[in-house]
This record gives C-alpha cells, structure tokens and sequence, in this order.
C-alpha cells in the first residue's frame, strides 16, 4: 500500500490505495467516478481514457501509482455545464447512439484539438482511430470535432 | 417536499366515488400505473403515458428499452405530436415492467411500428381533454377552441391558456373513448429536426450504465464460465483467492464459480488465484472446422420447406445455363461496448433487478423461475444499455446475477470482462447456403433454389429469415432448411437472419446478371417490375450513386436491395484499391423506406451504425472455435471498424405516409452484398465465404 497524493478534476486528494491498482478502477470503483468506461481493459477500444497533466492515457492499463503528484481529468471534469466546445459540438452534431464510448472519444478529442486546434480529417483519423465504437458515430465525431475547433 | 402514499385504483374508487381520471387534487397515476397521493403538486394523467405539471412540464413515459436507437426520443415525439406539446417542456422516464403498457420487447424493428397508434391516442386523448377543460373555463362552445404549442387557444377571442393552467379542470373531466387524430400532413414534431433527448448525460459521464450501478453497501461479482462451451465445474479450489484483499466469498452456481468482492480490482486479482477443474463435456471436440462439415453434410439430409412455387427441380434440370454455390457464414459475437451485467438485491423475499435487457417480461420470468417468489414480489428495473443488438433478449447473464445474489445478502451487481462477455454470447449462428438457379435464353432466373444449413437450437427463424424475401419475379423457387444438433448458445443478432440471407440473394443474383452478361442494376430492375417500393429505393439508390455513370475508373460499385422488417433498404458500395492494394471502402450509399419517418436523423443514424455493424461482421467477423473452446478474446481478435475504415455514408430516405416501420436493421443485410459485389467488380474475385479478412488478407 502505498499513499499518492494527485489532483482530480481540480481538487486535491491524498489516499492510501494498492500501487498495483489499474488507474480505471480506482477512479470508478474509488473515486466513485462513473464516467469513464470499462470495455476491453487492454487499451484496445480508448473507453477508458482520461488526462495524465494533459496527455490522453487509457485508464485500463495505467497502474494508480503513475498519478502521485500528478493532475487528471476525467469526463466530469472537463467542464462544469457540459459546455466544453467538444461537449456543444457533439449535442449540436448528434454524435451518440448509444453513447457508452462517447466519454473516451470526448478526452481524446479534447487531447487532439489542444494539441492541434484546427486538425484536418488526416490529423483526426490518425488520432481518434484509437477510440472503438460499435455504433458507427465515427463520421459524426469528426464533424462535431470541426464543429468545435471553428467554435475555439 | 411532498409526501407519496400509495393507495391502488379499486381502494381509490372506493374511498372517493370518483370514477373518472376525475382525480381530485392531489392524485395522480405514476407511471407504474398505480395512484400516487401528492399532497403539494397537482399533475395531470389522463393515461400511463404522460403526466402535465402546473408548469407545464410534460412527462412522458417510454416502454421500451433504449440502447442507441433513440426511442427515447422518438416514441416521445409522437406522443408529444398529438398532444401538440412544446417540444422543450417534455421530460421522458422509463416504464418500467407493467402489463398495462403491452409487449415492452425491444427488437424487431418494431418499437416505432407497434407503439405509434397507441401513442398517438394517448397524446390526443390528453389534448382533447385539455381542449374541453378550457372551453369550460371560458364558457364558450369547444369547437372555438384549439391547441397549439403547450397552449389552448380561442379563436374567437384570442384568449389563451396554458396546459399548465388547465390541469386541475382537466382532471375533473371524463377520459373520452374516441379522440381524433391529426393528419399527418399537420404534423410539427414528427418528420422535423429535432433535438435528441438525453443527450447531455451521455457526454458528462452522468449517464450510469448497468456496469456503473453504484448502491450503498454494494458487492460486485465476476463469474467464471467454462473455458469449453457447456462445459461443468467439476471441482474447484478458492483458498488462495479468498486471501485477497477485498475478496468476500467464492461460490459455485449454475453456469460457473462467481468471485464477489468489494470492487473490481479485488476480484480481478483475485480472479488469477482460483483453480478449477471443469467437466469439458460434449463439446470438447467441437472446432469451426467440425461445424463447418456438419452444416455442409447435412445438405444432402431431408430437408424442410420454407417456401415452394412452380417445380424448381424440373425448371432447374430443363435450363441450359446453370449456376450452383456455396456460401458460408460464421459465428458472430454482439460486441455490446458495454459487457452483459445484471445487478440483483434479495432481501425479505423481495428481488430488485436492475438490468440492460431487450425484454424485461423475459428477465421478470427468469427471476420467478429461480427464485419461486409470488409476481408482486419481484421488480424488474430496466436501464439504458451501451449497445443491444439482441445480445439483451437473452436472460442468462440474468440468471447469473440472481444466482449470486440468492448467496449474498446484499445488493451485488455481476459484471464481466471482455474475454468473458466475448466468450459466454448468445452467437449469431453459422449457416451454409447451398444456391443454384437456371437462366433462360434471355439470362434471365425461371428457377431459384436456396437450402440453408445450421444449428437446430433455435427456431428455424434464426437461420432461413430472409430467404424467403427475394424481390424477384422467379416462377420456380424452392427455399428449404435442414438442421444439425450443435450445442452453442445462439441468439438473435440485429437482423437476425437477414444478414446472411441477403447476402447469399444479393450474392448471388449479381453472379447471376455477371453469367448473362448484363448491368446487375438492370437485372434486378427486370425482376421487380410488380414490386413498387423495393424498384423505388433500388432506383433512387442507382441514381444517387451515378450507377449509369460509373467507369471503373479506380472507383468500383456494388449493388443489393433488400427488404426486412417490413422496411426497403437498397445500398451502393463504392471502393477504391490504393497502390499497395489495399481496398478503401469510399462510400456506402442507401435509400430506405420505412414508411412515415418520426426522426429523420433517428433514421440517419440508424442506417448509420447499421452499416458499422453490418462492415464490421464482413470485413472481421468470425468466431471460431478449437477444442471446444473459443479462440477469440478481446477486440484484437474480434475486430470492429475504426474511424479510419469508415466509409462516408449517404442517406436517403423515400417521403412516405405509409405506417411507419423500422430503420434499425433494415440498413444491416444489403451492406455486405454491396461491398461483395464492388470487391467483384475491382477484383473480379467472388467472396461467397465471410470475412474478407480471411479470405482476401490482402485488401485490409
């Protein structure tokens, strides 16, 4: 056991917790922050991704000690009315079916558009490709990802 | 804040003489159907479908199961439609398990098909006596007055009143027995653009699923299922899992040992220390290969009849251009995003359940049958899921959950991993087509013959459906099904039979028209003269993909038309190969008739995600098993499209006032007969076997 101490959707936390635990777990089950996704906990399908300071990390295959001292974001705190220009593009765009995956395509779209905030289709291809979603909304996350980038 | 107390409508009538939805103050029906008693806020409920608040707010009760295909906002826009509500005042809750609102399965394409004339006189039923109660409260004649946005106005005077204001004289009103509707050519809501419902709590992670069930005191468990399918724990030995951290207790059940801990992590670790011996059972031997002899050795056995017109054998055996296949389909997985779960509380001979299902009645009768409490004692609780097609009609991953739960005496919810839910499915079974048709001199098919071959363990449905809906004109058909004795779990997968038989019809009539040397468009078009709405969505889908205009020139085209469900859908496939010879599939392009469209963009985006499913299943899908066991384990042996594979999808929906019907698998089986006949067209290959991973590796 081992005591990490990070900052969550901007508010500090310390607690003692098993250094082995994959970071999903800890943020659902311990943290009791439902948002992001379990599918394939192999970081083969990105439903679990979250922000490491910034960087888009698939939650499943991080191990909890990796966030000591370091700031995440998950789902909920990317913004506080679902007013994030991602979140208004995908309402405005009619992105999600089912919407199981949306949290993780929203985080890793949230990494690419600070990274690159004007990205071509290419750009977006190449780096959403790393998010499944069975129901198909792939065209509609690109252009809800446009919508947003014009909006910023 | 306001007290409920539950008081049931016998006792209600009783105690208060009132007979009518005459609901004095403070009662209104919730949408279990049972009288609540609200001592501060009046509602409005002529019926179970929706309740009207002082505010104005609507609240609409939906009885299906949502898992993508958005009835949470369709079916409440019918309602809202007669009700001649304002969109933005409307409110949508599940109806939970209730007889009262009829069936409640979701499947089929059938939730808009089946619900739009009770939800349409629902709504007006309300308006009409919203009408009424103002024409009262004005003293004026009740052909003055009408609705219109949330409002009853006077078109005498001008006056005006909400819906809002109107509730407590509404409520004093008799429930009238016949309501007029409106002409659909009148409507706002339905056939427009308008905002989904819901969808906030999709993209802020507030929506919780079935795997996010948070209950105070809560234990989740895992269960362990048989490696080979139908395989029995023979012993078992937890002592070492039972030394980790947060394990709480290891038991047998039915299907499997369930490990219950106090959360996820302490069962995955504790998961890596159980050992079991299982019993392999029958299916120890069983591999595709195995099944794929049995399916084809059966084509010879007695077969039985689907569909007989003309003498195929005669017609056949006098034709002078023959034509014979074999197609091959395999095992298929859902792939539901969101892994099967249930979560299940026994307490004082009560069971809660709170579950993604596709049929509700379904998981109520697997909790009876387990349990043995009286009806009154069970509460099934139906929650969005992430992903159904039709893995959620089955109730077994049910029935694991409240075996765990019949050992627990708190709240647990049952979960499972990737290689667990991949592994335990209710698969779309393999089937082998055996085709052959005769040409006249004209090229044209006289006779169509179609036996198709596959497991005995469900209704024959499951495998021929679909078949027997060939547009064609052909005089002599024989369609037929033989059956083998193959022991894996199956179920219906989203457009059941349908995605293999119009593949083997699309399929094939294209290597018909490519036999007699003519355009596959105008082919089929010969064969449907008598068929109006299959040739509309065929020709509109020709035009929209310039058929007539196409010149191979490194775009290459497929074509199939396919009815399902009561519904017309017909697809173009557009591919290019690149320099390296990989195929990139540019375009799918559909036309679809399902009848009057409630949500346009509903409809868009189910041919959509159809397409996804319908790729996905073509280009990757296969289940295959090897000693009795399933090879495939997560999403890097049992692939889905990406965004990068995605084709641009172009849809076109034919304007219609038939009865609506559905668009959730309609899109599904002429997807891959379109991309067939277009890798045909660029590769002058003939794939009759799925996926094209595994016979064409090389365009991927």
């Amino acid at each position: 056991m081992k005591e990490i101490t990070f900052i969550i959707n901007g508010e500090k936390k310390s607690l003692v917790v098993d250094p082995k635990m994959k970071l999903l777990w800890f943020i659902r089950d311990i943290l009791g922050l439902t948002g992001t996704k379990y599918s394939c906990g192999k970081s083969l399908c990105g439903t679990c991704m979250v922000h490491i300071d910034g960087k888009a990390v698939n939650s499943c295959s991080t191990i909890v000690s990796k966030i000591d001292g370091k700031t995440i974001t998950t789902i909920e705190g990317l913004s506080k009315n679902v007013d994030h220009p991602l979140q208004s593009a995908w309402v405005k765009e009619e992105v999600s079916q089912c919407g199981y995956c949306q949290p993780g395509q929203i985080m890793k779209a949230a990494e690419l558009i600070n990274k690159i905030p004007k990205p071509t289709d290419d750009d977006i291809d190449k780096h959403m490709s790393k998010v499944l979603c069975r129901c198909g909304t792939y065209n509609r996350i690109r252009k809800a990802i446009h919508t947003a980038a014009e909006v910023s | 804040m306001s007290k409920t107390y539950s008081i049931n409508r016998r006792d209600f009538i009783k105690y208060t003489g009132l007979t009518t939805a005459g609901l004095a103050f403070g009662f209104y029906i919730s949408s279990a159907g049972k009288l609540i008693a609200q001592d501060v806020k009046t509602v409005f409920s002529p019926n179970l479908w929706l309740q009207i608040d002082k505010d104005g707010i609507v609240t609409i009760t939906m009885h299906r199961s949502e898992m993508g295909q958005k009835v949470w906002t369709a079916l409440p826009m019918i309602v809202a439609e007669e009700l001649e509500a304002d969109w933005s005042k409307i409110k949508v809750v599940q109806g939970n398990l209730n007889e009262e609102f009829g069936s409640q399965v979701t499947g089929g394409s059938a939730s808009i098909r089946t619900s739009y004339d009770k939800l349409r006189k629902a709504g007006a039923t309300a308006r009409e006596m919203l009408i009424l109660a103002a024409a009262i409260e004005w003293g004026v004649e009740r052909e003055t007055c009408f609705a219109e946005n949330g409002y009853i106005l006077n078109s005498v005077t001008d006056n005006k009143l909400s819906y809002g204001q109107l509730i407590d004289r509404a409520n004093t009103l008799p429930i009238p027995k016949k309501v007029t509707l409106k002409d659909p050519k009148d409507f706002k809501i339905i056939g427009k653009s308008i905002k989904s419902l819901g969808e906030a709590s999709k993209i802020d992670g507030s929506l919780k699923y079935g795997y996010d069930l948070q209950f105070p005191g809560m234990l989740t468990a895992m269960v362990i299922h048989s490696p080979v399918v139908g395989g029995k724990v023979n012993s078992f030995d937890s002592i070492e899992t039972l030394k980790v951290s947060g394990i709480q207790k290891v038991f047998q059940i039915s299907s499997g040992i369930a490990i219950v801990g106090e959360d996820t992590w302490s069962i995955l670790e504790g998961q890596k220390k159980i050992k079991i011996e299982w019993m392999p059972g029958d299916n120890k031997d069983l591999s595709s290969e195995t099944i794929s002899e049995t399916f084809k050795n059966a084509l010879s056995k007695k077969s039985e009849i689907v569909l007989e017109k003309g003498d195929f054998t005669d017609e056949y055996n006098n034709s002078e251009t023959r034509l014979e296949a074999i197609y091959e389909a395999p095992y298929l997985d859902h792939a539901t995003m969101e892994p099967v779960n249930c979560t299940a509380k026994i307490e004082n001979g009560f069971c809660e359940v709170w579950v993604p299902t596709q049929d509700p009645a379904g998981a109520f009768e697997e909790v009876r049958k387990i349990t043995g409490f009286p009806k009154k004692n069970i509460k099934i609780i139906t929650l969005k899921s992430g992903g159904g097609f039709g893995r959620l009609h089955a109730v077994d991953y049910v029935r694991d959950a409240v075996e765990v739960a019949m050992q627990i005496k708190v709240v647990v919810k049952v979960i499972r991993t990737r290689e667990e839910d991949i592994k335990n499915g209710t698969y779309r079974p393999a089937t082998i087509n055996q085709v052959k048709s005769g040409l006249d001199k004209n090229g044209m098919p006289t006779s169509w013959f179609n036996r198709i071959s596959g497991p005995d363990n469900v209704h024959h449905w499951f495998i021929t459906g679909g078949s027997d809906d060939l547009p064609y004109e052909i005089p002599n058909i024989q369609i037929d099904y033989v059956r083998s004795k193959i022991d894996i779990p199956v179920g219906p997968l989203r457009s059941v039979g349908h995605i293999q038989n119009a593949f083997v019809n699309e399929c094939f009539i294209d290597e018909l028209a490519n036999l007699a040397n003519q355009d596959p468009f105008e082919y089929r078009r010969s064969l449907m003269k008598n068929n109006a709405r299959q040739l509309k969505v065929l020709e509109v889908v020709a035009e929209k993909a310039d058929w007539k205009g196409r010149n191979n020139n490194n775009k290459f085209y497929g074509i199939a038309s396919h009815y399902s469900f009561q519904s017309y859908a017909a697809m173009v496939a557009e591919i290019s190969i690149n320099s390296k010879r990989k195929m990139k599939i540019n375009r799918i392009i559909c036309a679809i008739d399902c009848g009057l469209v409630i949500n346009p963009d509903g409809v868009r985006a189910q041919v959509e995600s159809g397409v996804a499913l319908a790729l996905t299943a073509a280009l990757f899908g296969e289940i295959t098993f090897k000693d009795g066991k399933i090879q495939q384990s997560n999403f890097h042996n049992y692939k889905l499209i990406k965004m990068n594979q995605m084709p641009q999808i172009e849809t076109y929906i034919i304007p219609s006032y038939e009865a609506p019907t559905g668009a959730g698998e309609p899109p599904v089986p002429p997807t891959a007969p379109a991309l067939a006949n277009a890798i045909f067209a660029a590769t002058g290959i003939r794939h009759r076997s799925l996926p094209i991973i595994k016979y064409a590796p090389n365009l991927i």
